[in-house]
């Protein structure tokens, strides 16, 4: 960085993030990084559910009781779009990292695709729940 | 480092309303970041309503009437007034862009919003200090580089390996894809930023040049080249219509051909 002139006073940083008017793929950028925070630490759901079932049934019907509750539905939900999303977006950096899908309509398209995926994926999983009465 | 929200200095507040003539029929707001380094206090929003009728299509044509007939003090770079200089990115509706190549029309919303080019120190008004940009540029030693004695003539070149130019060559240094790159906000002194390394894989893809690889050595590296995470923000504002991104991952796939 150039330092102003002697005496001028300090130069303003421009807007930025809050400026800008965000493209899909800009967004599919961060949910890919915020649902792969969101999935690492769903993974502690998972470890708590093997940890209650070793910990005998007592535990194991607190620990699901705890999860079936409406909040923990909640939970549960976000995890599985978390996790729909984050594969989406692992899938659009393997089609990149085959040097596919660079083309800026073919990575919007693809954005706007990983997103749909995880809302139909998530949908489907809890209606396949639901249908078998595991709700 | 992530910071979303502005440091206190650079906080942009409410600034003067100049309001339309009298008589204009067809008036259009046009909302512009003012900062003076000689007066005081943080950038603001100016206001103009504008008589659309006055001038051309361009967002340029709009700040070149502001400055002629209504605000003289306002400052921005221009040259070509045609797309080719690159004097006149700022970012405006949002995006990062040519203002005279880009029509107010087109900007969606109320008023047409411009400010300068973004994360990046403010000289005045809409002009940003480039000079870190310019010296990533230097960086790369953009120019041939050659062993083999100098022919009798020219530098040959096939038809072939001409056109492996073609998408690279014609990047006009204006910035706009750098400065709008997430990852160069937040790691610009570090990483290279979008139109760098689009130069970067122009002298790569040149058949001439003969320091291929010391060119990838140099940009192995964690931050000048691999802080590219395919946001694509470069390429979906680039006026030329060029991709950086997908430049970037070329130099990542050269990178890995050269050790399998």
């Amino acid at each position: 960085m150039t330092v102003a002139s002697p005496g001028a006073r300090a130069r303003p940083l421009s807007p930025h993030v809050l400026q800008w008017r965000w493209h899909a793929t800009m967004a599919m950028s961060i949910f890919t990084r915020v649902t792969g925070g969101a999935a690492y630490v769903g993974m502690f759901l998972v470890g708590g559910w093997a940890l209650a079932l070793a910990s005998g049934q007592e535990a194991y019907e607190a620990y699901m009781n705890l999860l079936g509750s409406l909040p923990g539905k909640v939970v549960l939900f976000g995890f599985t779009v978390a996790i729909f999303l984050h594969m989406g977006g692992g899938l659009r950096h393997l089609l990149w990292d085959l040097g596919k899908g660079y083309a800026k309509g073919e990575a919007t398209a693809s954005a706007w695709g990983a997103m749909a995926f995880a809302v139909v994926a998530s949908m489907a999983v809890w209606t396949i729940a639901a249908l078998t009465g595991a709700l | 480092m992530v910071e979303l929200l502005l440091p206190k200095n650079s906080k942009v507040g409410k600034g003067r309303h100049h309001p339309a003539p009298a008589g204009a029929k067809n008036v259009r707001r046009f909302s512009v970041y003012r900062w003076d380094p000689e007066g005081t206090g943080n950038p603001v929003w100016d206001t103009y309503d504008l008589d659309t009728d006055a001038f051309g299509p361009m967002v340029l044509d709009a700040l070149i009437h502001i400055k002629n007939n209504v605000d003289s003090t306002l400052a921005f770079r221009r040259s070509c007034r045609e797309g080719v200089c690159g004097s006149c990115a700022m970012n405006i509706g949002g995006r990062n862009t040519l203002a005279c190549t880009h029509g107010w029309e087109e900007v969606p919303g109320n008023e047409v919003q411009i400010a300068p080019l973004p994360h990046m120190e403010v000289v005045k008004d809409l002009v940003a200090d480039l000079t870190l940009f310019y010296a990533q540029y230097a960086s790369i030693e953009p120019w041939l580089h050659t062993s083999t004695p100098e022919p009798q003539g020219e530098w040959r070149q096939s038809e072939e390996d001409r056109a492996k130019l073609d998408g690279l060559y014609e990047c006009i240094l204006c910035a706009c894809c750098t400065t709008s790159c997430p990852s160069y906000w937040w790691n610009g002194e570090k990483y290279l930023g979008p139109a760098t390394l689009l130069q970067a894989r122009r002298w790569l893809a040149d058949s001439r040049d003969e320091a291929t690889g010391e060119r990838l050595d140099a940009l192995e590296d964690p931050f000048k080249l691999y802080r590219c995470h395919t946001i694509m923000n470069c390429a979906q504002v680039c006026p030329k219509g060029l991709n950086p991104a997908k430049a970037i991952g070329e130099i990542k796939e050269m990178l890995v051909e050269r050790v399998i």
